[in-house]
């Protein structure tokens, strides 16, 4: 295996895992499904490209104007749409996506349907690994903070949650933000992968494909989603030796994981030193018998 | 416990495709068999080819994959290039993404060490695999990729992209100046896909040299990827009444446009670009695309076209599509900068390519130095009469 090769695979899964990461927030941990996150990460791709294309802003600082512009837009989205309730709010997300899609296609500004090719070359493993990992670092807090409590309330029950006293529509509205402000600057990191911006790269198989990727890795699992990203963005590539039948396999292949473990691949679990540890002391237990806890995975 | 096994199971069949595709070749083709076995690695001239394999256009990938496949076991049986080196191809599906291009072009120049590309027939994906090519110092020749950007960026030429068929404002400047000037047309009519970069390129560039001949736009409708119905755009084009509907769009739309135009009571005749040839356009829609004007890279009866479509035709017994005839001249054209160049070494390739002068199908395709596009290639003007393509004319027009 080539070693360009492979960074470049790694690249993109951690471009993926970026924007996975955001959804796994509002999916995994506030219960609320999307169909639109690819519209994000348009926002904030062509958006990053403005600053560094036309302004002449530096990598950093457009990856984060990215990521600001698709939380902004994501809030007024929001607003409309957040009181809808479980699959309502999943259509108008796919609508929003497709709507973005469109606009795009149309704006000559940026170059419309055709494209928008020459946007400088940025993105590359190391940066894509540090921006992750602090990324990491940030959702893991939310998510133990009160707020992410909050949200995984909101999830296992909105009614009861409400109740209590928990502001669901802005706990929602919160992790919707968050999650687009992620998929904003997977966009951004994109753009400056490829160097070159088609709103076909953002359509709603992308939006569907990072939805999946969530619930592959397990929701309510940020290790999952990391797993998820690296698995099911290599896995296409991994099966280039079978050429045509490859996406029949790949289709195949996450079928039967679903099957097999209808929580993902994590089911809700996390992998940190402590889990890893507790798992080490179950193996060593396993003759005594004792119930496989990860067998049973969790009911979201 | 049976859970455990079948994850077991799976995690193990993981692990083997893993192992498979790591230690396996890949899918390749050699390009004879029997001489592909025989000879050694040292005398294998490996070229990559990538394209979509899957999803809307995959009849035009494959048809490119086929004829590069025969035209490699054609020049092998013949003692190959370079005094005996075999050619092969290696071939990957890009599904039409540019993101999977990217990844494909990394493949083939990293991992496969291919001396050269051909392919993408999309833009999309042509464009952004141009950084992967720079950094690799491998060539890539273009089948049907028509927007500038492919090869020239912000008026710098790209280093390692090149092409064989002509952009896109030339192609609008033909089709606007047949039009105008050939067929006497003064008021046409657009129906274009407005989530096509190929559809919108066309569009754009066929209105500004149809206008400032002196024609005007009647009516300019868009419709979107996927739709099947498009009587209200037609209904508007109807009541403009348009001496020619010109239809920028890939032959599945054109055939449904076609119909249902004729049902509306259109008869205006219709004129498209190089994504309406299509064998399939006339199982469609056979009746209504009657009399429709094409703007074609080939000229269909042209002698050594017959000769090819022939041979495909023996060898796959299917139709040769459009995308064939690029293909074949992007391999003439890999073939004779091969030659010139006197080793397999990509970056000699790419010298060479770029003084190339070689008759292929389509034409003579001269590479201009400064935008690596074939200079001064005639159009060919097709018309559709009965179950055929008929050559009108050959046609080239000036920019600006």
């Amino acid at each position: 295996m080539d070693l360009n090769y492979i960074t470049g695979i790694l690249t993109l899964a951690g471009i993926n895992l970026m924007a996975v990461l955001g959804l796994s927030l509002l999916t995994g941990f506030t219960g609320m499904f999307s169909f639109g996150h690819a519209g994000f990460m348009a926002i904030g791709g062509y958006t990053s490209a403005m600053m560094t294309v036309k302004f002449g802003l530096p990598f950093i600082p457009a990856l984060l104007i990215g990521g600001l512009v698709a939380a902004l837009v994501s809030s007024v989205i929001g607003k409309l749409t957040l009181n809808l309730k479980g699959d309502y709010f999943c259509i108008a997300t796919l609508g929003f996506g497709e709507a973005i899609r469109l606009i795009l296609d149309n704006v000559q500004y940026f170059g419309g349907a055709r494209g928008w090719p020459g946007i400088p070359h940025h993105t590359n493993l190391l940066n894509v690994v540090i921006i992750n990992i602090v990324a990491i670092f940030i959702l893991a807090n939310i998510v133990r903070s009160k707020h992410g409590r909050n949200m995984i309330a909101v999830r296992e029950e909105e009614l009861a949650s409400q109740i209590v006293g928990i502001n669901v529509f802005r706990y929602k509205l919160i992790s919707l933000m968050i999650s687009a402000a992620y998929a904003g600057i997977a966009g951004g990191l994109m753009a400056h992968y490829m160097t070159f911006l088609q709103p076909k790269m953002f359509s709603l198989t992308k939006s569907t494909e990072l939805t999946i990727i969530v619930i592959f890795g397990g929701l309510g699992s940020i290790s999952g989603s990391v797993l998820g990203a690296l698995v099911l963005t290599s896995l296409p590539e991994i099966l280039r030796a079978f050429s045509n039948w490859r996406l029949v396999i790949y289709g195949l292949a996450v079928v039967i994981i679903m099957i097999t473990r209808p929580s993902g691949l994590m089911g809700g679990y996390e992998l940190t030193p402590s889990s890893m540890k507790t798992l080490y002391t179950r193996m060593k237990n396993k003759n005594k018998g004792l119930p496989n806890q990860m067998e049973g995975g969790k009911t979201i | 416990m049976f859970k455990k096994t079948l994850a077991l199971l799976l995690v193990s069949l993981m692990i083997v495709t893993l192992a498979l595709s790591g230690c396996s070749k890949p899918a390749t083709e050699t390009g004879s068999q029997a001489g592909g076995a025989d000879a050694s690695a040292g005398d294998v001239i490996k070229v990559g080819w990538m394209g979509s394999l899957t999803g809307d256009q995959a009849v035009w990938g494959q048809c490119e994959l086929d004829t590069i496949k025969m035209l490699f076991e054609e020049i092998n049986a013949k003692g190959g290039v370079l005094g005996g080196k075999k050619l092969e191809v290696i071939g990957y599906d890009t599904k039409g993404d540019p993101q999977e291009a990217v990844n494909v072009a990394k493949r083939l120049t990293g991992q496969d060490k291919v001396v050269a590309i051909l392919g993408p027939n999309a833009s999309g994906s042509a464009i952004p695999i141009a950084p992967v090519l720079e950094e690799a110092k491998v060539p890539d020749i273009a089948t049907v990729a028509t927007n500038p950007k492919v090869t020239v960026l912000d008026g710098k030429v790209k280093p390692y992209n090149f092409r064989v068929c002509f952009i896109d404002p030339y192609q609008g400047a033909v089709a606007a100046g047949y039009g105008y000037d050939v067929l006497g047309f003064r008021k046409a009519a657009i129906l274009y896909d407005v989530a096509d970069d190929y559809s919108q390129g066309l569009t754009e560039f066929f209105e500004e040299f149809f206008t400032t001949k002196g024609g005007t736009i009647v009516a300019k409708e868009a419709f979107k990827f996927g739709d099947v119905d498009f009587r209200p755009q037609l209904s508007k084009i109807k009541d403009a009444n348009p001496e020619v509907l010109f239809l920028p769009v890939f032959f599945k739309e054109a055939a449904l446009i076609a119909n249902q135009a004729r049902e509306l009571g259109i008869t205006a005749p219709l004129m498209g670009g190089d994504g309406l040839p299509s064998e399939q356009l006339f199982t469609m829609a056979k009746d209504a695309v009657q009399g429709t004007y094409i703007v074609n890279h080939v000229d269909y009866d042209d002698p050594e076209v017959q000769d090819l479509k022939s041979r495909y035709k023996n060898k796959y017994g299917k139709e040769l599509e459009l995308n064939g005839y690029l293909a074949h001249d992007a391999v003439v054209l890999l073939v004779d900068a091969i030659e010139r160049a006197g080793s397999a070494d990509s970056v000699k390739i790419t010298e060479a390519l770029e003084t190339a002068d070689v008759k292929g199908v389509t034409g003579r395709i001269k590479i201009g130095k400064d935008t690596h596009n074939p200079e001064g290639k005639e159009a060919a003007i097709v018309k559709i009469e009965g179950d055929k393509y008929v050559f009108q004319q050959k046609y080239s027009a000036k920019l600006d």
